[in-house]
């Protein structure tokens, strides 16, 4: 089992922009692990624990991901294939996903795990062009994974919008991207984290591949409504809200 | 030109993809629009497509296009794509969307750019707005390559009542032969989980808690807020994943979509898949100590703070009166 995973910034991390104002600031962002793709590491442990295997971290980026790429071993997975290139920092869906196919090449994965989408660049499209170019089938937004190796072949639960869910078969090898909550996470032990040390994280070169698009520019976003700031002390502030509600608003 | 892939539900067309409809003729200029519907049976939809305001409506009929599955369908949308030749091809960015625009845009070889906000320019020198980082930033994007170049339009970001309606455009079945054996999956009917037992639909004023609340024994105090305002409890998905409160109370687009007379964010960032279900609502309050929240894009009033100062004072303030 292949697990696919991409380090982000951190949720509180408050975007500065380079000059030029086409990118970040990198240098002061702290990281972590994509949180789907968290998930759909946990997934695939659970997988191995109950039909066997290995389970293989794949990232695409920078040395910088080595951190997430230990952590994940650490977590469990078996080992790690990693395409190191700085020009993956901000590398889009198609040249990512390249990356990652050329990584798993020389692999024979019966089921390939990502997120269902990262939450730096949100193209929810690696994984499913990532199935394309290994030409396997895919489902998207999965709650739930029963695999069953001996007919070769795996039944999923994609989640439809409004509360609605679907089952959907395939044969494996297949491409599943998973969505956040599908399991309970576990943490890295001390254990864990020692065990890591000595696992094998593979280098890969990145191949040859074309950018489909170009960011032009990055600006905060614009405001659909001017937000009226209660400010003061908390008691303050709380008087005022309910005042507003009350005569202004008429809510309550 | 300009195509626009219409997507149904049960025999009926879904409000995105009038918006999906809306941003085509917003990016048009001199361009035209045509737009294109598949699946067990069309014509209905075709003809309802067809007074739109666009130049032509292309079909695909097909038993295999009955119930979804990314293969069949990318096989149909692709007959579709090649035949009409267009510059650009629009699709609303729901759930299916999500499923098959990147395999097609993939087999194509041709850029797919996803959940754009908005658009400037028209035609060839247009630019698309999407947002990254978690909407903490919006990004400009140009495609590259050769077109047809793919672009899937953000739900609720542009006006499904701004469409121009009006003609009476042709429809034109496009053929294409779907070998059974080139569908790898199979899928089974759609189902509800667990019956609803709260309709947060029908609440006149809703708290709903997010991330900001920490841990579990703090639901308590959110839920004391609550029953001071006369309100409903509701709460983001990272919530209901927990399981700190039913699925049934979650606000979004896989959860419930409602528009009450109040709504009181707390500790939630505004992630677009939760602006979904909430920004109809009269008005907001956003409590968050983040002052760059996305939340605050469609919040009336806001509080930039700390909730765990906040919330008791405000519930002191209620119950003086
Ligand atoms: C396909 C798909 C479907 C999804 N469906 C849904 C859906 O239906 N509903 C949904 O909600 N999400 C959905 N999501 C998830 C969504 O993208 C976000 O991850 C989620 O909404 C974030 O929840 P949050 O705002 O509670 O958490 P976070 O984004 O972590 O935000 C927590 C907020 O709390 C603030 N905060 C922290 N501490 C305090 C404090 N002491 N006082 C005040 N503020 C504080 C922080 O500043 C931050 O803004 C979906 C995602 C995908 C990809
Ligand atoms: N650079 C990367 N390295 C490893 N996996 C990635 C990378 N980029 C994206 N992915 C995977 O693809 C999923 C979707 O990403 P995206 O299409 O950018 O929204 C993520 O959840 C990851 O599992």
């Amino acid at each position: 089992i292949a697990v696919c995973i991409k380090q982000v910034p951190t949720r509180e991390w408050q975007p500065r922009l380079t000059d030029d104002k086409t990118w970040i600031r990198e240098h002061d962002v702290s990281y972590e692990m994509n949180e789907p793709d968290a998930y759909a590491l946990e997934e695939a442990l659970r997988l191995r624990e109950k039909h066997g295997g290995e389970v293989v971290v794949c990232s695409a980026g920078p040395a910088r991901v080595q951190q997430v790429i230990r952590e994940a071993l650490a977590r469990g997975a078996d080992r790690a294939l990693h395409v190191e290139d700085d020009r993956l920092a901000a590398a889009d869906a198609s040249v990512t996903a390249d990356a990652l196919a050329a990584a798993m090449a020389e692999e024979r994965f019966d089921l390939v795990l990502t997120g269902l989408q990262s939450d730096d660049l949100g193209q929810a499209q690696v994984g499913v062009v990532l199935a394309e170019k290994l030409a396997i089938p895919h489902s998207t937004i999965i709650m739930d994974v029963q695999a069953d190796p001996a007919s070769g072949s795996v039944r999923v639960k994609r989640e439809l919008e409004g509360g609605w869910f679907q089952w959907i078969a395939m044969p494996l090898p297949a491409l599943l991207t998973i969505q956040s909550g599908i399991n309970q996470l576990r943490y890295a032990t001390l254990k864990g984290i020692m065990a890591a040390k000595k696992k094998e994280i593979r280098k890969v070169a990145m191949p040859d591949a074309r950018p489909m698009q170009q960011v032009i520019g990055l600006a905060l976003p614009t405001r659909a409504k001017e937000t009226r700031q209660i400010t003061g002390s908390a008691g303050e502030a709380a008087k005022e809200l309910v005042r507003v509600l009350r005569e202004e608003a008429r809510v309550l | 030109m300009i195509l626009v892939i219409a997507e149904q539900r049960d025999g009926k067309l879904n409000r995105a993809s009038w918006e999906a409809i809306a941003a085509a003729q917003a990016l048009a200029g001199e361009l035209p629009v045509k737009a294109a519907i598949i699946g067990g049976s069309v014509a209905a939809l075709a003809a309802e497509l067809a007074s739109a305001g666009v130049a032509e409506v292309l079909t695909v009929e097909d038993p295999a296009l009955a119930s979804y599955t990314p293969d069949a369908h990318t096989i149909a949308l692709r007959a579709v794509v090649e035949s009409a030749s267009p510059t650009f091809v629009l699709m609303p960015h729901t759930y299916q969307t999500r499923d098959c625009a990147p395999m097609l845009a993939a087999r194509m070889g041709r850029a797919l750019i996803t959940d754009v906000t908005a658009l400037s320019g028209t035609g060839k020198d247009a630019a698309f707005t999407r947002p990254i980082f978690q909407g903490k930033l919006a990004a400009q994007v140009k495609p590259l390559g050769e077109p047809p170049f793919f672009i899937t339009v953000q739900i609720g970001a542009f006006r499904a009542d701004a469409v121009r309606k009006g003609g009476n455009a042709p429809v034109t079945p496009v053929t294409v032969s779907i070998d059974a054996a080139a569908v790898r999956q199979k899928a089974e009917p759609p189902f509800q989980e667990a019956k609803q037992a709260v309709d947060l639909g029908q609440a006149e004023r809703i708290v709903a808690v997010g991330r900001g609340i920490k841990s579990q024994e703090h639901i308590a105090i959110a839920e004391k807020l609550a029953a001071a305002l006369g309100a409903e409890l509701a709460a983001s998905r990272p919530i209901c994943d927990n399981g700190w409160l039913p699925m049934e109370r979650q606000i979004g687009s896989s959860g419930q979509t409602v528009a009450p007379k109040l709504y009181l964010a707390l500790g939630i960032s505004g992630a677009i898949q939760h602006l979904v279900g909430m920004k109809g609502s009269r008005t907001i309050v956003a409590i968050n100590k983040d002052a760059e929240a996305p939340i605050f894009e469609v919040a009336d009033y806001g509080i930039v703070g700390d909730l765990f100062e906040i919330v008791p004072a405000l519930i002191a303030e209620l119950e003086k009166n």
